[in-house]
């Protein structure tokens, strides 16, 4: 249930059956219902067949037809694991909130470091800017990888960077350069929260900015070391309950 | 063609000047110029009185911004440039005022211009501006005791009210007596952020609430916001609002009720306490330096 | 006098508290070193006093700045804090 897409992942014998996805809107609990019912439609199984349900993410509490809910984190350990088990350190980056998580070999939560409630730390930052710079979001982070120069973005504020922007287009700034200057701006604030967590082994990023190439570069850049973004990595934290789901079932 | 958009968040720039006052028969003429983020003010102060002020918006060009700020302060008077004994740069731009002899921080500014607007009772000054919000606490002299200023989110500035009349195409200068106009308090916004706080406004926009009501449960959020600040430095008896949004009376109505104390009220506008600080600091520098020299 | 350098965001309250009356009367100014940033000054403040403060570009990010100092867990003193023998500098998270 994240901020800005519902997701839904259907887990069947150790391997995964159907991920379906659903645009949150002003309904996340409708969208929620359709992701779902989609989900069972194509993998032709019906409702009663489903063991166990079980949430994540911002509204995982109001989610429909869940039995319980677990954390983002705790999904987001415990889906990292079974994709890629010598991960220890998850950064999780959606729409409105950065993670970073360090887990151990089991998939277990062992610290972890939240950013939330402020967008200059997350996906709707570059969102912000994007339609400042009458840019869409796709193409925003494939600009910022054709950027050759380091600029400076003084605003932690994602309503003052759009004000910000405006000046730099106004000076004649290129808009790869402004891009590239956004990317590395949140991706300085999640490597900030990442080194507070510690690295060791292998480091992965998930969430629906894993999506965005200009700020993999420039987190991987300012961690300096190489981050791997996992198939299907905004569906971690629904494997990751689903997968939580499946064991207290039984 | 197409219509050009209404830009709602536009505020009327001003000058004023005290007709009644010749400042030609003044000792000493001091002029303090404040270069916000948002606007910029001007005063020009004769032997310690209020004489002439300015309000304008700031441009992208700061030394510019100064210069017409300054000469729309003198626009009307019998005074030129050379007039001024002394000038203080303050706010955000304050280095970027190329005419001034000295620059001297916005909260010190405020504290001194807030002593004179408000009477030596004044302890707290909560400045609320364009791009910052200040909470300054201060001696009977206008000197600082305590700060804070937070000028890295948008949350409780002026800048996050803009957004909420763009959002919902009403006048800036109407909000606060639109928020007022509902019949039962709504429970406030409930994120901090303006970018989730709008989302969260286009959300109740979109299950009917009237726009009277969206911006009420904003003015809250925000006097709750600005009041957890005022918390950090520790409110004291008496209290005063500046900056620009002291006139809107959503936020200071909720903020008064929220703190259980009534702000004081000043027959001077309340965006020039930068300003008139500043011109007060260059007033005691030139006193001070014409005593030096009176003793050598 | 108390000089706060931080902010408030919509994730919390992360300010550096500088009891500059304390400051004045202390000569070695061990905070300038002790941080690993860089983020303390010696400055004049507006009153003419010799006083240590927050320099500009840090005061927006103090909670990232900061960060090498607040690991998660075992969280060591905050060199700053105790480098300062007036114990005048104190931190809101």
């Amino acid at each position: 249930m994240g901020a800005k897409f519902i997701k839904v992942l259907l887990f069947k014998d150790g391997r995964v059956v159907v991920r379906t996805r659903e645009e949150a809107g002003f309904e996340p609990l409708a969208a929620a219902e359709k992701a779902y019912a989609a989900a069972l439609a194509q993998a032709g199984v019906a409702e009663s067949d489903v063991q166990n349900v079980f949430a994540t993410g911002a509204g995982r509490k109001n989610a429909p037809r869940a039995k319980d809910s677990i954390t983002e984190v705790s999904a987001a350990a415990r889906g990292i694991n079974h994709l890629m088990p010598n991960v220890r350190t998850v950064i999780d980056v959606g729409a409105e909130e950065g993670r970073a998580v360090k887990c151990s070999a089991t998939g277990k939560v062992d610290d972890f470091a939240i950013n939330e409630k402020c967008a200059a730390g997350a996906g709707s930052f570059t969102e912000a800017v994007a339609r400042a710079l009458e840019v869409p979001l796709e193409e925003f982070g494939r600009l910022s990888l054709q950027s050759s120069k380091a600029i400076p973005m003084n605003a932690q504020c994602a309503v003052f960077a759009e004000s910000e922007v405006v000046s730099l287009v106004h000076a004649k700034t290129p808009k790869s350069d402004i891009a590239r200057a956004v990317h590395d701006a949140i991706a300085s604030r999640i490597v900030s929260m990442v080194r507070r967590v510690g690295i060791n082994n292998d480091v992965a990023l998930i969430g629906g900015v894993s999506n965005n190439p200009g700020f993999v570069d420039a987190l991987s850049r300012g961690l300096e070391t190489n981050v791997t973004v996992p198939e299907h990595a905004e569906f971690i934290g629904a494997l990751g309950a689903a997968l939580i789901a499946g064991e207290r079932s039984n | 063609m197409a219509e050009k958009r209404k830009e709602f968040w536009r505020w009327k720039e001003y000058n004023w000047h005290d007709e009644s006052m010749n400042p030609k028969d003044a000792d000493l003429i001091t002029a303090g110029v404040d270069v916000g983020s948002v606007s910029s003010q001007t005063v020009i102060m004769a032997d310690g009185q209020l004489y002439a002020y300015s309000n304008m918006r700031t441009g992208s060009d700061s030394p510019d911004s100064a210069r017409k700020a300054m000469s729309w302060a003198l626009e009307g008077t019998p005074l030129t440039m050379g007039d001024l004994a002394y000038t203080v740069g303050t706010g955000y731009g304050r280095v970027n005022v190329p005419f001034a002899n000295r620059a001297i921080t916005e909260i010190a500014c405020h504290a001194r211009g807030g002593n004179m607007m408000y009477g030596p009772s004044v302890r707290t000054i909560l400045d609320m501006g364009g791009q910052d919000c200040k909470a300054i606490l201060c001696d009977d002299r206008g000197k600082v005791t305590n700060f804070l200023m937070n000028d890295k989110c948008a949350a409780g500035t002026g800048r996050g009210m803009e957004v909420f009349a763009d959002l919902l195409a009403v006048s800036i200068e109407e909000v606060g007596e639109l928020s007022l106009d509902v019949e039962e308090e709504p429970p406030p916004v409930s994120s901090t952020c303006v970018v989730f706080a709008k989302s969260e406004a286009t959300s109740l926009l979109r299950e009917g609430w009237p726009k009277s009501k969206v911006l009420a449960a904003y003015c809250s959020a925000m006097a709750h916001r600005v009041y957890t600040l005022l918390e950090r430095v520790g409110v004291q008896k008496e209290f005063a609002i500046t900056g620009g949004i002291a006139k809107n009376i959503g936020v200071v109505k909720r903020l008064e009720k929220e703190l259980g104390l009534n702000s004081l009220k000043s027959k001077y506008d309340t965006q020039i306490a930068g300003a008139l600080g500043a011109a007060l600091f260059a007033k005691a520098l030139v006193e001070k330096e014409r005593k030096q020299a009176a003793a050598q | 006098m108390k000089a706060n350098y931080g902010y408030m965001d919509g994730s919390g309250e992360f300010f550096i508290t500088i009891d500059t009356d304390s400051c004045i009367a202390c000569g070695h100014h061990g905070c300038v070193s002790a941080c690993p940033v860089g983020m303390f000054e010696i400055i004049v403040d507006d009153y003419d006093d010799e006083v240590a403060a927050i320099k500009g570009d840090h005061r927006k990010k103090v909670k990232y700045d900061c960060g090498p100092c607040k690991p998660v867990s075992d969280r060591p003193p905050l060199p700053c804090v105790t480098a300062c023998t007036p114990g005048a500098i104190s931190h809101s998270w």
